[in-house]
């Protein structure tokens, strides 16, 4: 009974407590449901779409739905080293008969060449066999096919189908690192000469990283200006870095093409203080000097507005207070100033370091060969080899560096710290 | 900058070498933007300055790459031109919607899960390009949307929504919550108090949100790479495909205009922060 009466009610009689948590939680769906029309959006046609090209890049149940009794019977194929029993021969020929009737036995043999050079051949030896009617199917399947080419009595090849056996693989994962898995299951480096991709990651790390270099080294020493210039010349500057943030990427993509071109205005620059011999002017597109500059010059406002943001709210007082310490300018910037402009160096560094690492755009027209990322690679197997489930494979591992990052960015800086302009 | 008069030297000639690099750096962002002007009314076909026109000769100059933009008969520019506006609109109108209905959200102090949300609601602006442009082709696919206007203004409305999200979100920031509790006690229902009080406070924050997400979809090319057919082309699909293979005056041409679209889209947006500002009581 006291405990009652302690209680606050409302005017309708309801105990406050439980009124509030009422209101409390009508807010809460409130908010949600503003929330949930882009978050449900951007599930359907973007989250889950990402996941699919994680089902894309594993997936390998294409060859395990064709041969379906081939791996049913062995499971009991025990000793490894010697050629399966005849089930597994009989397995074998039944699904392939299948898939020939249904015409699917060609992908078959391109996928099983994958896995082991030579297949093709001798799966088509097969094929014509079937075709003509001349197996005998009472009789040892194990003895006439083993008859039809060597290459079926060499245990490899078995161990090869068997390999293709789980409905999910790593392979393109490795095949993205130059790696694959050999024949017993291992995994190996290819030839030294055919390693493609790690030069790829490499350059692409490299690019972003030294980018990301110039454009601090360049970008600090303006924001830094801006953001201490009177507010009248400070916006008329600010012109110089918003008018190339908000122009078209290919417009400027394309002044850089007619910049460093060989009769390009640079090169004649260079040839009038005398730099270089006008027959002799070097080529600064297409190689990885063209991507340097054009991205720095692409990337530098965004290193700069996030700078100059920061550096807005340093009071500059400050700077006077430590030079009145005894001081000298270097030392009080040094170690009053540059400390506190350090969230906006890591705001801006690692914005340019992740819009970097994805770039696709400039390298590819003014990079050239040697300037070519790894996006250049992901667009080359989508449009060009079909390889899909490679380039989701690699997109991947591109995204799971670039989120380690976002993270790392996420813990420093905060994500709804992000200011535009 | 000024330097006070007993500056030593050393710091002088530190000063001035501080305010040269400063100097070449504006200079550097600025300039390339600059080269395409001339080029662009130049009356031959290289892409560089001709005798004549380091002569300021007025016959050097032309418009002949501008009429060859508009009436050309091989140009597709203009249905390129057409699909990029009606592309860009619609994606706009599309963020902008989508966008400020989640920024209202996620501003109310009762959101749940409020990181992670938000953390999801920006991903399309921190995941490269590429990764994006494939993902939402799987998903075009499926649907039978590659290859339609439909297709690409639901993949511009991805990637544009999240600066709507970013800006209306920090407009709200400085947002008085108290105006709408005081028309809602005066008997306003929440539609009309959004309408007549929280828009036009905030629209500044979601006009310059619609301004990004009209210029991502405007300078799109990835995503429209993958998803487009002949008949989807837009500006930036043209201009990669004229730069891939030859570089034409025309293509100065039309980045010239775009230069111009941009410094209105500038101008503009430089105009609705000041005004955003004074609204919300921020004086600098």
């Amino acid at each position: 009974m006291s405990s009652e009466t302690k209680q606050i009610l409302t005017t309708d009689g309801i105990p406050l407590e439980v009124s509030l948590k009422k209101a409390e939680k009508k807010n809460k769906i409130k908010a949600f449901l503003l929330v949930a029309p882009l978050l449900l959006f951007l599930v359907i046609t973007y989250i889950f779409p990402i996941g699919d090209m994680f089902m894309r890049s594993v997936d390998d149940r294409m060859v395990t739905n064709m041969l379906p009794k081939t791996f049913k019977a062995m499971e009991k194929w025990e000793n490894l080293d010697e050629l399966p029993p005849e089930e597994v021969y009989r397995g074998f020929y039944e699904d392939y008969k299948l898939l020939a009737e249904n015409q699917q036995h060609g992908k078959l043999g391109q996928r099983l060449n994958k896995e082991k050079n030579g297949f093709n051949t001798i799966t088509k030896k097969l094929f014509r066999q079937i075709k003509r009617k001349k197996i005998d199917e009472s009789a040892s399947l194990k003895e006439q096919i083993n008859k039809l080419h060597k290459r079926w009595r060499d245990v490899e090849y078995w161990q090869a189908i068997k390999r293709t056996a789980p409905p999910y693989t790593a392979s393109k994962y490795l095949k993205g690192m130059d790696m694959y898995f050999a024949a017993d299951g291992s995994i190996a480096q290819v030839d030294e000469d055919r390693r493609i991709h790690r030069i790829l990651w490499l350059r692409t790390l490299e690019i972003a990283f030294f980018v990301t270099l110039f454009c601090f080294f360049m970008g600090y020493p303006i924001a830094h200006l801006l953001a201490t210039l009177p507010m009248k010349y400070s916006n008329l500057l600010m012109i110089c870095v918003l008018l190339p943030f908000w122009t078209s990427l290919l417009v400027r993509t394309a002044s850089w093409m007619i910049l460093l071109q060989q009769q390009g205005i640079v090169n004649d620059f260079f040839v009038m203080i005398g730099l270089v011999a006008d027959d002799n002017r070097p080529e600064m597109m297409y190689n990885k000097v063209g991507t340097y500059v054009a991205m720095t010059q692409i990337l530098l406002p965004f290193m700069v507005l996030p700078l100059y943001s920061v550096m807005k709210t340093i009071s500059p007082s400050l700077m006077r207070a430590g030079k009145s310490l005894g001081g000298t300018p270097f030392v009080a910037f040094w170690k009053v100033y540059f400390p506190l402009t350090i969230p906006g160096i890591g705001a801006g560094c690692l914005l340019v370091f992740i819009l970097a690492i994805g770039y696709y755009i400039t390298p590819a027209l003014v990079g050239g060969a040697s300037g070519t990322l790894i996006s250049n690679q992901i667009a080359f197997h989508m449009k060009t080899t079909l390889d899909w489930s490679f380039a989701s494979a690699m997109g991947l591992m591109l995204l799971t560096g670039v989120l380690v990052i976002y993270w790392i960015y996420n813990k420093l800086v905060g994500v709804d710290n992000i200011k535009l302009g | 900058m000024a330097l006070p008069s007993y500056t030593e030297t050393r710091y002088r000639i530190w000063h001035y070498i501080y305010i040269a690099i400063c100097s070449f750096v504006f200079f550097f962002l600025i300039a390339p933007l600059f080269v395409i002007f001339p080029l662009s009314f130049n009356a031959e076909e290289f892409l560089v300055f001709s005798e004549g026109m380091k002569n300021l000769d007025p016959d050097a100059f032309s418009l002949r790459w501008y009429k060859d933009m508009i009436y050309g008969t091989k140009n597709p520019w203009g249905l390129a031109a057409k699909n990029s506006f009606i592309i860009a609109i619609f994606a706009t109108i599309g963020s902008i919607i989508l966008g400020t209905l989640a920024a209202l959200g996620l501003s109310s102090r009762h959101m749940p899960y409020k990181g992670i949300i938000m953390a999801t609601l920006i991903s399309p602006m921190i995941v490269p390009l590429i990764i994006s442009g494939v993902a939402i082709f799987f998903f075009m696919a499926k649907a039978g949307l590659a290859a339609t206007h439909t297709g690409i203004v639901l993949a511009h409305i991805i990637l544009g929504t999240p600066f709507v999200v970013i800006t209306v979100t920090a407009t709200l920031s400085g947002f008085d919550h108290s105006v709408t509790r005081a028309a809602a006690s005066l008997g306003s229902n929440p539609v009309n108090t959004f309408m007549k009080i929280t828009l036009p406070l905030i629209l500044p924050g979601v006009i310059s949100g619609g301004l990004f997400a009209f210029v991502t979809s405007f300078d799109e090319v990835v995503v429209v790479l993958f998803l487009a057919g002949l008949e989807n082309t837009t500006i930036p699909v043209q201009m990669w495909t004229g730069l891939r293979e030859q570089l034409s005056p025309t293509i100065l041409a039309v980045a010239t205009c775009l230069i111009l679209l941009s410094t209105l889209i500038l101008v503009s947006a430089e105009l609705l922060r000041r005004r955003s500002e004074r609204l919300r009581g921020i004086n600098r």
